[in-house]
């Protein structure tokens, strides 16, 4: 056997979108050989799963299933698949690029003696993987030596496909798990500290970054934001050194938002930021760096030192409203 | 507990980084270092464990000469000794050639526990730790947070997406990937700075350590990312920029 994998990702019971995104890559893929990518949906219980995966765009779907796979361990996922994999044979096998696959992907790949290419944002012809580097400021496009290639794709970079019309043919894998291969014991997820502020409702938010240097400047932007009516957001080392509360972090790790207008003060824009935000209605960049990849999300940008600009603003909005 | 750190030397995050000539790597002349970010909050994370537990704290760092600048800012803020992996190649492996390197170094000091970052903020594969733990034969956890021993090991604090957290108990020794923002770093004081001077920089080249793997994953070509969305620069002075903004801001966007 050979051929294109795609392993699909469920957090209680539902598959998230970057699961589908990775389904558009894996056809991609699949698409060079004229064939059609196989799903794998992987836990304790995947028949509810299994059918919903059948109605996508995929040939067929494998349910990968053993009650060790519930809840989910680096040890447990990486002996499935592996399992799997020398069964199977596959040439490529893509993965969404979730926290949970940055944490046992890598340990598959390594017992294959591959490593992950992860984090894609592009598949061109070869193929040819290409990913961030340098926080964004640079390309990098990878190939991939022998087999089989493990690719993990970023949120939002593939275009998620729509179902089809009949069904996939599902079948299942039993892998066999000890329970003693099981080395982590993992708890029930909860929540950090109770949300207070619900950035996801606001329609004006006034983030800010490293660029402003120390807790002391950041009344400039607080003075922005008051000026808008705007809530005030963060990128995560603001949060990181405490400056602001989590709950005002914007990104992968925090919060997504979506208001009318985004201002984003001394942020470079790192993909971790952007997913959080870019789904906004007007993204306003303010950045001494014209190369910084905001930009590339912003609808408008000013160039510029934010300790020049962010007081000059505020100035303009204060005006504009008299 | 005996600690091993993983610490990467990375560009400084202000540098203008260029693509090399060959196309294949950047410019690394007249670039600006410093350590890797989420090393930062592992070392931190393992100052504080040996604080509290006692021990020995143990930087581990593979790259060319320069990366000893690197090392002795770690030991300046309170690392007792450290190892380096000489290598002016590293760029032509991938993360297995990498993790394969310090894996093996770092077998050799049989730690209790080994720390890495998250994410190297050049390469930003992602992986060196969950690889190093692979091949060390011990269990490992990505996006940790925090660590908190416990009589049969340890239990940590792992980042799930979207606010969320989960506990997770590991046996010892273990390899654990560190999230930044668990912990608050601490500056070096006049005196580590001095202290580090004296203290232990084993060096270790590369080839000792055996022959890592041929790369999976061959960086083939470096470029400029290709641009998505036109954005409107608007420009003048931060004035003159101020107040064209805040009229597409009224008459455009509608939001003043
Ligand atoms: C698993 C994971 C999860 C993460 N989750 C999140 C998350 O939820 N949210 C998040 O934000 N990040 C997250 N990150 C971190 C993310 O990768 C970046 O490190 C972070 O977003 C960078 O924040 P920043 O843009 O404020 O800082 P930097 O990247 O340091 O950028 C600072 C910017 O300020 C500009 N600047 C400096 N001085 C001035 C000046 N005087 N005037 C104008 N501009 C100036 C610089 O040009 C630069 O572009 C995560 C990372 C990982 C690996
Ligand atoms: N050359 C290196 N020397 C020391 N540690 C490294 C090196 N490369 C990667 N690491 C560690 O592995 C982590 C993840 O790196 P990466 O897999 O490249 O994203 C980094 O944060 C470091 O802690």
């Amino acid at each position: 056997m050979s051929g294109v994998y795609v392993v699909l990702e469920d957090r209680n019971g539902r598959f998230g979108r970057i699961s589908f995104e990775a389904i558009a890559a894996a056809n991609i893929l699949a698409a060079q050989s004229g064939s059609k990518p196989t799903a794998i949906v992987i836990g304790a219980q995947t028949e509810a799963l299994a059918a919903e995966a059948a109605t996508k765009n995929v040939g067929k779907v494998v349910r990968i299933e053993h009650a060790l796979l519930s809840p989910y361990t680096p040890d447990g996922y990486a002996a499935a698949l592996q399992q799997f994999i020398a069964a199977e044979s596959p040439d490529y096998i893509v993965f969404p690029h979730t926290y949970q696959v940055r944490d046992y992907a890598p340990a598959l790949a390594a017992r294959l003696g591959r490593v992950l290419i992860g984090d894609v944002t592009q598949i061109a012809d070869g193929p040819v993987f290409i990913r961030s580097l340098m926080q964004g400021r640079l390309s990098g496009s990878y190939k991939s030596t022998g087999g089989p290639t493990l690719v993990s794709v970023q949120s939002g970079a593939f275009r998620a496909e729509d179902a089809q019309s009949s069904p996939a043919e599902i079948t299942t894998f039993a892998p066999n798990i000890e329970a003693s291969q099981i080395r982590t014991k993992p708890g029930e997820p909860f929540r950090g500290t109770a949300q207070t502020v619900d950035l996801g409702s606001a329609p004006m938010i006034v983030a800010v970054g490293r660029g402003i240097r120390e807790e002391s400047n950041l009344n400039l932007v607080q003075d922005l934001a008051a000026s808008l009516g705007a809530e005030i957001a963060a990128s995560r080392p603001i949060c990181d050194n405490g400056w602001l509360p989590i709950e005002r972090q914007v990104g992968s790790s925090g919060q997504t938002v979506a208001p009318k207008l985004y201002v984003a003060v001394g942020i470079s824009g790192a993909i971790q930021h952007l997913v959080g935000m870019k789904g906004s209605q007007c993204i306003v960049a303010i950045n001494k760096d014209a190369e910084a990849p905001i930009f590339e999300v912003a609808d408008y940008g000013i160039v510029g030192d934010l300790f020049e600009v962010v007081p000059a603003l505020t100035e303009a909005v204060k005006s504009a409203k008299l | 507990m005996k600690i091993i750190v993983c610490i990467k030397q990375v560009p400084e995050r202000d540098a203008q980084v260029r693509i090399a000539s060959s196309g294949k790597w950047i410019e690394e002349s007249d670039l600006q270092y410093a350590m890797n970010e989420s090393d930062a909050y592992a070392l931190e994370e393992a100052l504080q464990l040996k604080e509290k537990h006692g021990g020995e704290v143990v930087v581990l760092s593979a790259g060319p000469e320069r990366a000893g600048t690197t090392i002795r800012e770690a030991l300046a803020k309170g690392a007792d000794r450290a190892i380096q992996v000489e290598s002016d190649t590293l760029n032509q492996l991938d993360a297995l050639g990498v993790a394969q390197l310090l894996a093996n170094a770092a077998k050799q000091e049989s730690p209790d526990l080994v720390l890495t970052g998250l994410q190297s903020d050049d390469l930003g594969y992602g992986q060196t730790g969950v690889i190093m733990a692979e091949i060390m034969g011990l269990p490992h956890a990505s996006l940790i947070l925090n660590v908190e021993k416990t009589d049969s090991g340890i239990t940590v604090k792992r980042e799930l997406e979207e606010g969320w957290f989960q506990n997770i108990e590991l046996p010892l020794p273990a390899v654990l990937m560190i999230q930044s923002g668990g912990t608050k770093l601490r500056y070096a004081t006049l005196m580590g700075i001095k202290k580090a001077k004296t203290k232990e920089l084993k060096k270790l080249s590369a080839t000792e350590l055996g022959q890592p793997a041929a790369p999976a994953a061959a960086l083939d070509k470096i470029t400029q990312p290709q641009k998505q969305k036109s954005t409107q620069i608007i420009s003048g002075s931060a004035k003159e920029a101020a107040a064209t903004l805040v009229e597409k801001l009224k008459f455009e966007v509608r939001v003043i």
